[in-house]
């Protein structure tokens, strides 16, 4: 049936395809354009939020966005160093 | 008054010195007084597709460091006396290509001709910023293929926002030439076609060029595909093209590419 088809109605078109995934994409990417960069932002302000209260180091703040369907995950990892080290660091 | 046109795509090999010499020579048979610009410093090639290679003497950068003034870097065509190239430097060092450098050179550029073409190097790095920075018109050159309306698309944004016109608050013109189109593969769904194309990019279209083998034949001597064979079916879609360029409204024709009967019989490709 497949070879029959392949014969008499040519393969499957894929312009339509290509029209599809590039209409997808670009407007993805037309939305981050032209913005400052997010996550960068995001790391910017968290941190000199964090800073008010405890001591961090800028290096061990790590933020990152997981974009999905239905959900985005915004994932925050900031490193506290224990007492000792804030001795340490503070003398 | 002078108008600077940049000739860019952000995808390589999509078609843009060859539209480049092809938009220039027009535009110079036309009457019009031309500068071609080859902005890709380490990889000229403008230079080769019009068959002045051994014609060069001083560059872009050897204007802009004082070596040599414009004059004596300018190459005349020789077959088109309105015609001139500025070559790009063969040098590695992509830093020597300055904004300051370039704005230098556009400005003296516009006092001596009505068009100043910019061949954009592929890409978004310095070479392609600064050969769009002082435009006022961009051909945009895209092949019906994802990845090249991808990379267009990048382009307009950068051309809607990294121009000295954009920061200025107004606009370069924007114009979408299409390459490398082939209308049979187009009509059966296996090409984008000019319509998925101009829906996506949302840029008005200034021509279609056809796939076609007299390009090749063309640059393999040296000749702007317009004067190689004026009656090729790219060469009269870029004659066309040119014609929009100057204002003239021109009906648009999707290219036939002319195909004999042993074509036919043994599959051959177009043109």
């Amino acid at each position: 049936m497949m070879n029959l088809q392949r014969l008499f109605g040519g393969r499957a078109k894929s312009a339509p395809v290509a029209r599809e995934r590039l209409q997808i994409l670009l407007a993805h990417e037309r939305g981050l354009r032209g913005q400052p960069d997010l996550l960068e932002l995001l790391r910017a302000e968290i941190l000199a939020v964090a800073s008010r209260h405890v001591t961090v180091d800028p290096a061990k703040v790590v933020v990152k966005m997981d974009r999905g369907s239905p959900v985005s995950m915004l994932e925050i990892d900031i490193e506290v160093p224990d007492a000792a080290e804030r001795c340490a660091a503070a003398s | 008054m002078a108008k600077v046109l940049v000739v860019t795509s952000g995808k390589g090999g999509v078609g843009k010195t060859t539209s480049t010499a092809a938009l220039g020579a027009t535009l110079a048979q036309k009457g019009e007084k031309v500068v071609v610009v080859d902005f890709d410093v380490g990889l000229r090639n403008l230079d080769l597709v019009l068959g002045a290679e051994r014609r060069v003497v001083f560059d872009f950068i050897n204007v802009v460091q004082g070596i040599a003034n414009l004059s004596q870097a300018l190459i005349r065509d020789k077959r088109l006396e309105n015609l001139w190239l500025l070559p790009a430097s063969q040098t590695r060092d992509k830093d020597a290509l300055t904004e300051e450098g370039v704005n230098k050179i556009i400005t003296e550029l516009r006092t001596k001709f009505d068009w100043i073409i910019c061949d954009s190097p592929a890409g978004i790095e310095r070479g392609a910023t600064l050969a769009m920075r002082y435009a006022d018109e961009a051909v945009i050159v895209t092949n019906p293929e994802v990845s090249s309306v991808r990379d267009s698309d990048r382009i307009i944004g950068m051309l809607d926002s990294k121009t000295v016109k954009a920061e200025q608050g107004e606009q370069v013109k924007k114009h979408l030439l299409i390459t490398r189109f082939d209308t049979a593969r187009a009509a059966r769904g296996e090409m984008l076609s000019i319509d998925d194309v101009l829906e996506i990019l949302g840029t008005p279209l200034l021509g279609i060029i056809p796939e076609s083998q007299d390009v090749l034949r063309a640059s393999n001597v040296g000749a702007p595909v317009t004067l190689n064979d004026a009656n090729s079916v790219p060469a009269r879609a870029y004659i066309d093209a040119v014609r929009r360029l100057m204002g003239e409204t021109v009906p648009m024709m999707v290219p036939v590419a002319r195909k004999g009967l042993m074509d036919r019989l043994l599959g051959r490709r177009a043109a």
